[in-house]
């Protein structure tokens, strides 16, 4: 076959986005998931959780967290009837093996409060990322792009719940995806899935049959720091003001 | 945990922004401030500082050419770093770094710089020998006229270069200052005055490099330091120092009144982590005491050697106390948790990438660039070479 060189000019970059896209794989397909159809929240009852860590153990093994990070963990809050404001809170490696036992304390509570990255609708963490490879997708999802994150850390910088961390092998931002790789194939997440007492629970918010509507119009429930305006999708029922 | 009192969340022991990230800013504002003081001259026409214009101008130049690398050093992915030209999100911050960057460097500092050598490039060009003749050719970039007219246009474009040149220098360092100031989940470092803030020490540090330069190189060159120059430049310093330190004091004092949710775990913060960095070594050592002496010079009529001594203690003090405000503010930052229940502690690795022996490393090195670039562009007028220009 004869080829001028002027064809081959013309060729080798063609040639050369072809093999990339075969390189890059085809992407998995989930048939039935319409991403416009879904805007993914979740429900958190402070009053079901236990602190028992199979949440943290659970994301962890799902999403091959590194030791000593954490895409979600829980706290005990222990808050004293005249500290209102200055809780003592704990969270030994992210609550993963749970946490030490205490007598009931006559003077204040004792209480539970799983955290995790709240998926805001305006999250300040996607406004700042200087290429744009944190993004909310288009069902609700703060994702990061770790192929094109540049590690600058701006995002953990500005993320006011701390639920971003510098991934210490890959060197790109890291941070809970809401197992989107589950929950696009119609399942739960791995931290919801493992909740022995149902304190987690994966919402839809555009379904209008999903259960947490009914729960939202019957409970009052709240989001972290409603002050910094961030329109956090996680939703924390029994959530007392002393919680940061 | 080692290193953590009280509370912090568990993704916020690790500081992710280094001592690197300190030096960014404080570099980016040396330039800043070289050229506002190099502006004095060309802009605003004062005459007594003109012997350190060009030094200024190449003094901003060595420290630009070294601002990225401290980011660079500290990406996870440097390799990515052009993705910011070809894909900068727009509503990020930190994604026009790349465009403020070139623009000052390329349109602004190297155009005004090469518009007020071009004359002695070309003279240079025509008496060098061997491979810096070539270079000096090639600087010329065909530009070879020295006529009285070509040089008077080479002054009405540079004076015009210099007009842009300082909302530019504005742009850089009022943006670096945009970078802390906008983000919200942080209020050490959320406030409008931070731009503002940054801009001002910026322009006392950079004034304060350049005097401290001058007289070094004066005094190796055995020559006599310019005391009306330097008496100006000293006085321009303490009216901006007065300006930058009301700033830091009205936010200060802001906080303080109004106490917000945040305001206990900083005043704590304030009085033990960064008690040295902050109150002893930024606000008494490197701020009052030097303002005190530059004042003192301004009403009393001191004798020449003692004033130089003073010039020069209370430019290595403002250099340490801009430093040490850059570090109050990238460090100081992370060291609370966002809880505002416990604070962790920052310790600096000697030989890492984002260790103390490269920060150590990237603040020397622009002193070899200014050193090279002096060689290769004297500032100072040399025997022969001024002398066909001496009419104009």
């Amino acid at each position: 076959m004869n080829i001028s060189r002027r064809k081959l000019l013309i060729l080798l970059p063609a040639a050369a986005l072809a093999w990339e896209h075969v390189l890059a794989g085809t992407p998995e397909t989930a048939p039935n998931y319409a991403m416009s159809e879904h805007w993914w929240g979740l429900l958190i009852d402070i009053s079901k959780c236990i602190g028992c860590g199979n949440c943290v153990r659970a994301c962890q093994t799902e999403n091959d967290v590194p030791d000593g990070y954490f895409r979600t963990w829980v706290e005990r809050y222990h808050r004293s009837d005249w500290h209102l404001e200055s809780p003592q809170v704990i969270s030994p490696d992210g609550g993963k093996e749970g946490f030490p036992s205490v007598a009931p304390d006559p003077d204040g509570e004792y209480f539970y409060v799983p955290k995790m990255c709240n998926h805001c609708a305006d999250s300040p963490c996607t406004q700042v990322c200087p290429v744009g490879a944190t993004f909310i997708s288009p069902d609700g999802v703060v994702l990061v792009d770790q192929t094109y994150c540049l590690g600058c850390a701006y995002c953990v910088q500005a993320c006011p719940y701390g639920c971003r961390y510098i991934h210490p092998t890959k060197h790109v931002a890291d941070k809970c995806t809401l197992c989107y790789h589950r929950i696009t194939k119609g399942l739960t997440t791995a931290c919801c899935e493992a909740c022995p007492t149902g304190a987690r629970q994966l919402a839809d918010l555009k379904n209008p049959n999903d259960p947490i509507h009914a729960f939202l119009r019957t409970h009052k429930v709240q989001v972290l720091k409603p002050q910094m305006a961030t329109g956090a999708k996680v939703f924390y029922n029994d959530l007392d003001g002393s919680v940061r | 945990m080692t290193g953590v009192e009280g509370y912090m969340y568990p993704n916020e022991v690790t500081l992710y922004w280094s001592v690197l990230i300190v030096l960014y800013p404080y570099i980016t504002g040396l330039v800043a401030g070289a050229f506002i003081l190099a502006s004095l001259e060309r802009v605003f026409r004062v005459e007594a500082v003109r012997p350190t214009y060009r030094l200024a101008l190449l003094t901003a130049l060595a420290f630009l050419l070294v601002a990225p690398l401290p980011l660079q050093f500290h990406l996870g992915h440097p390799e990515r770093s052009p993705e910011m030209y070809f894909t900068p999100h727009s509503t990020s911050a930190m994604a026009m770094f790349g465009y403020v960057y070139l623009w000052y460097l390329m349109a602004v500092l190297i155009f005004e710089i090469w518009l007020d050598y071009r004359r002695d490039i070309v003279l240079l060009s025509k008496s060098a020998h061997g491979p810096l003749r070539w270079l000096y050719k090639a600087m010329t970039l065909g530009s070879s006229n020295v006529s009285e007219r070509s040089l008077h246009i080479d002054e009405r474009v540079g004076w015009v270069v210099t007009l842009i040149g300082i909302p530019s220098a504005f742009l850089l360092h009022g943006y670096v200052g945009f970078i802390f100031g906008s983000l919200k989940a942080n209020p050490w470092w959320s406030s409008p005055l931070m731009p503002v803030v940054f801009i001002f020490s910026a322009m006392v540090s950079g004034i304060a490099a350049v005097m401290l330069i001058y007289m070094a190189v004066t005094k190796l060159r055995r020559e006599a330091i310019d005391m009306h120059c330097v008496d100006t430049i000293a006085m321009y310093m303490f009216y901006i120092f007065v300006i930058d330190f009301s700033l830091e004091m009205l936010d200060l004092v802001h906080r303080v009144y109004e106490a917000d949710e945040s305001f206990r775990s900083l005043d704590f913060m304030v009085h033990t982590k960064l008690f040295f960095s902050q109150i002893v070594l930024q606000i008494f050592l490197g701020t009052l005491l030097p303002l005190i002496l530059l004042f003192v010079v301004q009403i009393v009529k001191l004798p020449e050697i003692v004033r130089k001594r003073i010039y020069v203690f209370s430019s290595c003090m403002i250099l340490i106390s801009v430093f040490a405000m850059r570090w109050n503010v990238v460090i100081g930052g992370q060291l609370f948790s966002k809880s505002f229940l416990g604070y962790t502690t920052y310790k600096v690795a000697l030989v890492t990438r984002e260790g103390l022996l490269v920060a150590a490393g990237l603040t020397i090195l622009p002193l070899f660039i200014l050193w090279a670039l002096l060689k290769l562009l004297p500032p100072w007028p040399e025997k022969g070479l001024h002398a066909p220009a001496a009419a104009d």
